[in-house]
């Protein structure tokens, strides 16, 4: 299934990330992976969060540009070839990928952040293959266990 | 050497009288053949018959930069189309570029105005001068270059763009003067230093103009280069290049007055300023043919003076130029309206119309860089789109503008808004 990503456009410019992380931090979301990709002049910071709807409300009374995406978050072994067999599975099916991400890399499996070019395809062809996907609320909260336990 | 010397050093009485006669037959003609005139004049119950002279030229209505916009294309000509041999074009304020056109005659007459300019500064057939102004609509490439040939000078018709070659030919044809803006001279300059070459040049005189500067720069250049500097100032809905430049005496530029009729006024109140008083400078043409223009506002800011120069021209003198009454930029020798970018960033539709141009000057050339407010609308998380986006926009703003910019995104609602006029503009060129 497709679970919502969060991305914002930050400017080069001092203390533009901290402002995010600051934002969503005083509306108590928490930040599950994001990925922070940069050009010369700005960066784009995509992220997984447990609220992305409100993360996304909050942000943007705060003024900053953001979009929610679509992108799906495969489960792959962690063992050598693995992310090389969906990649392969993907591209012998036309598909291409935008960007990925490491989502979560806790217990047997890893979980990848892809955003592939048609993603309902890509879901079929991945379910073809039996690999597995995260649901939203598995995907926002993939990395709570840890803070539930502190 | 002056070229004209019983047009460059008539009295003060010979002068009125000339232009007493040629506006009065101007303006009998434009009425009869520019309806927008007629229309205007027929407004404040004007008449040819009204106009006895040069006295009386405060009668007649002005003409702004929006009237030329109003009659795009050649809606202000006054002559039929088979007498216009050229035309050439300038920014407009907004979309539509200013167009300006010429008979033969008029042609004759820019080409002795330059000519007048070049031989102000020394130059004549023995010289090799380098046209370093753009060739095409612009008309400071053209305009230098019929002026350069009238004199019977060699000229190397070398328009903008590639440097390296410049200082080639310069060298290797021992080339005497050039004509260029004086931010592209010092770039010269500096481009001849760094590969040792300024002692194996041999200019003399250089004629500079098409953006604003000041006698400190001019100093530089001179001493950079070892030659003479001299201004030249011009606009295409008058002629071009070659309405006014300066002498050896650097005090002020003398207006070739039998053919352009300056005066001075407050932008606000209108009324005329005193001489030597800084205000807007309005020119009526009195010979031109194809476009024959009544107190066009320049919208340059400067004085005026009547006294006869040490250098023997009697022709009234403007100083040098104070800034702008508009909002108007030049840029590399381009005119540059904010307007014209806020027009262009609507009709694309794909980005704020929130800007803020930035210009500086590095290595003495003009960069132009526009930062763009990236609207949640308009905003992709995929960098190729962004980058797409950017790419779009600079190539927008190319086309809008004949100027190359560098497009900046920035987040939303960080550019200043205010209330009122809008800033829009940072220029952070120093004229030293």
């Amino acid at each position: 299934m497709l679970i919502k990503q969060l991305s914002v456009f930050i400017e080069n410019k001092e203390g533009r990330l901290e402002g995010v992380t600051q934002v969503l931090k005083e509306h108590n979301i928490n930040i599950a992976s994001f990925s922070l990709a940069d050009t010369a002049e700005y960066g784009m910071l995509r992220m997984i969060v447990s609220d992305p709807d409100e993360g996304r409300r909050v942000l943007k009374e705060e003024g900053f540009s953001t979009k929610l995406t679509d992108v799906i978050a495969v489960k792959i072994p962690q063992k050598p070839g693995t992310l090389h067999e969906v990649l392969k599975i993907l591209f012998e099916a036309g598909l291409s990928v935008e960007y990925m991400y490491t989502l979560a890399t806790a217990g047997r499996d890893t979980s990848i952040i892809m955003k592939a070019s048609d993603l309902t395809k890509a879901l079929d062809v991945l379910k073809q293959h039996e690999y597995e996907v995260c649901t939203a609320k598995e995907a926002y909260e993939i990395n709570n266990i840890s803070t539930n336990n502190v | 050497m002056i070229w004209n010397e019983t047009k460059e050093c008539m009295s003060r009485d010979e002068i009125l009288n000339m232009q007493s006669a040629r506006l009065k037959k101007t303006v009998s003609r434009v009425y009869h053949n520019v309806e927008f005139y007629r229309k205007k004049m027929q407004q404040l119950g004007l008449e040819p018959g009204d106009i006895k002279g040069i006295e009386d030229l405060n009668k007649l209505p002005f003409t702004t930069k929006e009237d030329l916009r109003d009659n795009y294309p050649f809606g202000l000509f006054a002559v039929p189309q088979s007498e216009v041999i050229r035309v050439h074009a300038s920014s407009g304020t907004t979309g539509k570029a200013t167009v300006v056109g010429y008979t033969r005659r008029d042609i004759e007459i820019w080409q002795e105005c330059v000519t007048r300019v070049l031989a102000m500064a020394g130059i004549g057939a023995n010289d090799r001068i380098q046209v370093a102004y753009g060739y095409g609509l612009f008309t400071g490439g053209l305009g230098l270059h019929y002026g350069a040939e009238n004199l019977g000078a060699t000229v190397i018709p070398m328009s903008t763009g590639n440097t390296q070659r410049l200082i080639t030919m310069m060298e290797d044809f021992e080339v005497t003067a050039i004509a260029c803006t004086p931010s592209y001279l010092l770039h010269i300059a500096e481009t001849l230093e760094e590969v040792g070459k300024t002692d194996s040049i041999k200019l003399k005189a250089a004629i500079c103009g098409a953006e604003p500067w000041t006698d400190n720069m001019r100093k530089e250049i001179e001493t950079k280069l070892n030659l003479k500097a001299y201004d030249i100032y011009g606009l295409s809905e008058i002629l071009g290049p070659g309405v006014a430049a300066d002498c050896d005496a650097h005090c002020g530029l003398h207006v070739y007055e039998d053919h352009f009729v300056p005066e001075i006024i407050n932008p606000d109140t209108l009324a005329p300023c005193k001489d030597g008083e800084v205000g807007e400078l309005v020119f009526t043409t009195i010979t031109k043919e194809a476009l024959p223009l009544f107190r066009y506002r320049t919208k340059d800011l400067t004085s005026i003076t009547y006294e006869p120069c040490e250098c023997g021209r009697t022709l009234a003198r403007i100083s040098r130029f104070k800034g702008r009454s508009d909002d108007m930029l030049i840029i590399r020798g381009v005119n540059v309206f904010p307007s014209q970018v806020e027009a262009a960033l609507l009709e694309m539709g794909e980005t704020s119309p929130h800007y803020i141009l930035i210009v500086d000057r590095v290595n003495n050339l003009d960069v132009l860089e526009i930062q763009v407010e990236v609207e949640e609308r308009f905003f992709s998380d995929e960098i190729r789109k962004l980058e797409g986006l950017t790419k779009k926009i600079a190539h927008v703003l190319q086309s809008a503008l004949g100027l190359s910019v560098k497009v900046t995104l920035v987040e939303p609602k960080t550019i200043a808004r205010s209330e009122g006029k809008a800033k829009r503009v940072i220029d952070k060129r120093k004229l030293i």
